[in-house]
């Protein structure tokens, strides 16, 4: 079923557009998602990632091009119709509480939505569960930690039982612990539900896991492709701010020392069986 | 400067149905000129041990030396800008913190504080921002319409422009891409070692730790746990999982090769480039005593 | 001192005054506070304040801690008990010394407005302590409700509110935040001459303003994604549930009217 779910087709996007000198947070930015993927949108400090994001839901309208999301144009008519199938998780976990309590954040789209309370308790305590957070559903916000805050998030999204979800470096703000924690719920998420994702990150391992990768440099598309595809780009994506993960460094690193590895490594299991078979050749 | 923790305790909110207890029977020693990382779950303690570094918090219970200053329970410390223009503090988004109208006077207002003559606050602020790779004609920008990555710098050098012996740095690289963090952290360790700096940082990433430290603390549950060189405490894996840690990815990397291909390389690789060489001088030497 | 000021503050528990319906509570503490007007004798007073560490006890909440955590307002308890010592001048004289001369009538009215201001605190604490922050808001929306009709916005207050009160806690830590990141770079907050301390504040309250909109912006857009128009066709999670003891409550509060009634001079 390949069905598009989302596009940008040339869309460009000024925040002042009076102001001459200002250069466009993202400019002339073409790309489609199908249903079920999982896409990665990597890129500098200030390239633009942030501001796609609020023309994926609506929150900006582009300057030029046409933002499409279930096969509808977003508009001032449709945009509603839109947000009530995409749930969105935003880097600050203290920022985006609206409840007071775990569940009470969890109800709130769903009110918002007019769903009726018999059905909404339903709703509330599956998203919970999805995320492994129902023993915590009393609990208030600012006594969890921040890879628990943002499961929340995400079960508040998920409560609208979306189509899209987009997370805007949802596990930055995060230590290493809450980091898995996110991730893991997306990975089992998208395997129970297909749910398509979206995720901004600055974290290269994480990207690495996606499906697609898009990157963007200067508020323009850089380029797109798998992990090893664009992970192939090795310095120009570095001279870009960006990194490769951990495997290809140490692939390149172990090729200048004078190892001959044939690959280009993504995964550190990968890169340990080539070692070994290169040393057992020898 | 050497700081010394003797059986420090601390209780946010002591006295109410809210009391917190963060810290028990810390000890801990930061001699003078050592890169000290302290790393621990979330929550474990760290950002409050690191506040009683310069006196913003006093310990409930135990003694603090911070040079030859003594900061003890109970007893009301008098006078602590001493030991404030000393040690200065990066905290975790320091970006927070700016104020003022221009990047300029922003940068100036620690020295300032600490009586610092106009002139050579001001000189310092030029020094600093060419140190720090801002660009030209930013000193007189509102820090307010800069970049993230910017302010970030900014309020970095509002700490480093008090000129303090200490230097200590609570996640200093959060939300920065992956330039921005290596920069950043590359630079710190450039000061910690032209200055004479006694540095002390908080961090997340095992791989910092590794890298730049020449000494690691372990923070578990308000406990200090252990101290030691880095590679005495990444090799234990064991002891790093009890306390919710994972070694460096080189280690777990050496680890993994070492397992696979039956070669040892020795001492443990605390970085890439090292554990590149290690793996590579091994397969050589490997295969020729075949 | 700020943290542990618990005025406003909720500790969740589980005891009676906690289980009951938020509307019973309001309105409880409400109708308490015009009730306690009602006293004008030794008597009426002395059955206050029993009433009042009756509920406290009920609430569970260990009273050093209630003691402990007014302290600020206890400051304004004795100013307020020296003002009606020192300046009412009727009955016999007790006490002079000097220009200060202290009558029976200012004691004993002394006293009186003490314990007033004691009980009502300590009765709006008890509300607050042992009931949500939306709790509480629920419970102002719906006694509000009826005001809908003459098109006063009660969701958005509602709403408002209890925004602003999940905000405290987080602002409150923020404060301190920045307070000890400038603290930290010299600054010097709470000594000096006075002009000192205004010029101290900025540093403070400038980065605060800048976090508070920001966090305001995002939880905004937060709120605007997840689908928020405003009150029309919302429908409610919380359930209100009143229940035999919240109407108990309310009688019991109709038989301390009576007694009071009884007992007044
Ligand atoms: N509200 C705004 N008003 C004016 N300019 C803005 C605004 N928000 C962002 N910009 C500018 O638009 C550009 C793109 O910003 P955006 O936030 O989309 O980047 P980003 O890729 O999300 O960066 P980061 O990795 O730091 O989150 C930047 O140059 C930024 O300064
Ligand atoms: N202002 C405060 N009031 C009450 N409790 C606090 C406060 N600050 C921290 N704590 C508590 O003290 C303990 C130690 O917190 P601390 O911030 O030192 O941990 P940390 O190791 O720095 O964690 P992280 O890695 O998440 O930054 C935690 O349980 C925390 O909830
Ligand atoms: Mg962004
Ligand atoms: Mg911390």
């Amino acid at each position: 079923m390949n069905t598009e779910i989302l596009s940008f087709e040339n869309v460009t996007f000024t925040y002042n557009t009076e102001d001459e000198t200002m250069r466009p947070a993202v400019e002339n930015v073409t790309f489609s998602i199908e249903s079920g993927e999982w896409i990665a949108l990597v890129g500098h400090n200030g390239s633009g990632k942030s501001t796609m994001a609020k023309l994926m839901n609506g929150l900006l309208f582009p300057n030029e091009g046409k933002v499409k999301v279930f096969g509808h144009t977003m508009s001032e008519e449709t945009l509603w119709d839109i947000r009530s199938q995409m749930g969105m998780v935003f880097q600050n976990p203290d920022n985006q509480f609206v409840g007071a309590t775990v569940q009470d954040d969890v109800a709130f789209a769903l009110e918002n939505n007019g769903v009726p309370h018999a059905q909404m308790v339903e709703r509330v305590h599956v998203a919970l569960s999805q995320v492994k957070m129902e023993d915590y559903k009393d609990h208030e916000p600012h006594h969890l930690s921040g890879g628990q805050k943002q499961r929340v998030a995400i079960a508040g999204a998920l409560a609208m039982r979306p189509k899209l979800l987009i997370l805007d470096e949802a596990t930055s703000m995060l230590d290493p612990q809450g980091r898995m924690e996110v991730i893991e719920t997306i990975r089992r998420l998208r395997e129970s539900t297909g749910l398509t994702v979206i995720s901004i990150t600055h974290d290269l391992e994480e990207a690495a896991l996606a499906e697609r990768i898009i990157v963007m440099n200067r508020g323009q598309k850089h380029v797109e492709g798998t992990p090893a595809a664009v992970f192939n780009e090795g310095s120009e994506l570095t001279e870009m701010g960006l990194d490769l993960p951990f495997a290809m460094r140490m692939t390149h690193l172990l090729q200048e020392a004078g190892v001959a590895l044939q690959e280009e490594h993504m995964t550190e299991d990968k890169l340990v069986d080539e070692l070994w078979k290169y040393y057992s050749r020898a | 400067m050497e700081i010394l923790l003797k059986g420090v305790g601390y209780s946010y909110a002591e006295d109410t149905p809210f009391e917190k207890r963060a810290l028990t029977d810390v000890n801990l020693h930061i001699p003078s000129g050592s890169y000290t990382a302290i790393i621990g779950h979330t929550g474990s303690g760290k950002s409050t041990v690191l506040q009683h570094l310069n006196a913003l918090l006093k310990p409930t219970e135990g003694v603090v030396m911070i040079g030859d200053r003594k900061i003890e329970a109970g007893v009301k410390a008098k006078d602590l800008r001493n030991v404030r223009r000393q040690v200065g503090i990066v905290f975790q988004f320091p970006e927070q913190q700016l104020f003022d109208e221009t990047v300029l006077k922003d940068i100036m207002f620690g020295p300032l504080n600490f009586g610092v003559p106009e002139k050579e606050a001001e000189r310092r602020a030029r020094e600093l921002v060419v140190q720090l790779g801002l660009p030209d004609g930013v000193l007189e920008k509102s820090p307010f319409d800069l970049s993230g990555g910017q302010m970030r710098r900014v309020a970095i050098a509002g700490v480093l422009a008090m000129e303090p012996e200490v230097l200590v740095l609570d996640e200093p690289t959060a939300g920065l891409d992956p330039r921005g963090r290596r920069e950043i952290m590359d630079l710190f360790h450039e000061l910690h070692i032209t200055k004479n700096l006694t540095t002390v940082l908080v961090t997340h990433s095992m791989e910092d730790a590794a890298r730049y430290a020449d000494r690691v603390a372990i923070m578990h549950k308000g406990h200090c746990m252990v101290t030691g060189e880095p590679k005495a405490i990444f090799s234990n894996e064991e002891q790093l999982q009890d306390y919710s840690l994972q070694p460096p990815r080189s280690v777990r990397l050496q680890r993994d090769f070492e397992e696979r291909t039956g070669l040892k390389l020795g001492e443990i690789s605390l970085t890439e480039e090292v554990l590149a060489k290690n793996i590579a001088l091994a397969m050589a030497e490997g295969s020729r005593s075949l | 001192m700020m943290e542990k000021m618990i005025f406003g503050r909720f500790i969740p528990g589980d005891s009676v005054v906690h289980r009951m319906d938020p509307r019973a509570k309001i309105l409880f503490v409400f109708l308490f506070i015009a009730i306690v007007f009602v006293a004008n004798n030794a008597w009426g007073y002395a059955i206050l304040l029993g009433f009042t560490l009756l509920v406290v006890f009920l609430s569970k909440i260990r009273l050093y801690f209630l003691i402990n955590g007014l302290k600020p307002v206890f400051i304004l308890l004795i100013f307020t008990f020296f003002l009606h010592l020192f300046f009412t001048r009727e009955g016999d004289l007790l006490f002079s010394f000097g220009f200060i001369e202290i009558y029976e009538e200012g004691l004993r009215q002394g006293i009186f407005i003490s314990i007033r201001f004691l009980v009502l605190v300590f009765m709006t604490s008890v509300l607050t302590l042992t009931t949500s922050p939306i709790s509480i808001t629920d419970g102002i929306e719906v006694l509000l409700g009826p005001f809908k009709k003459i098109k006063l916005p009660v969701h958005e207050l509602a709403l408002m509110m209890s925004i602003s009160l999940r905000f405290i806690p987080t602002l409150m830590d923020e404060t301190g935040k920045i307070l000890k990141a400038q603290m930290a770079r010299g600054s010097d907050i709470g000594s000096g001459p006075m002009k000192e301390r205004v010029k101290a504040v900025v540093p403070l309250l400038i980065p605060l303003f800048v976090s508070a909109f920001k966090r305001a912006e995002d939880l905004a857009t937060a709120m605007e994604v997840r689908g928020y128009r405003g009150g029309e066709g919302r429908t409610r999670y919380r359930q209100l549930n009143w229940q035999l003891a919240d109407t108990l409550s309310l009688v019991l509060l109709a038989g301390l009217t009576a007694v009071l009634w009884y007992f007044r001079a």
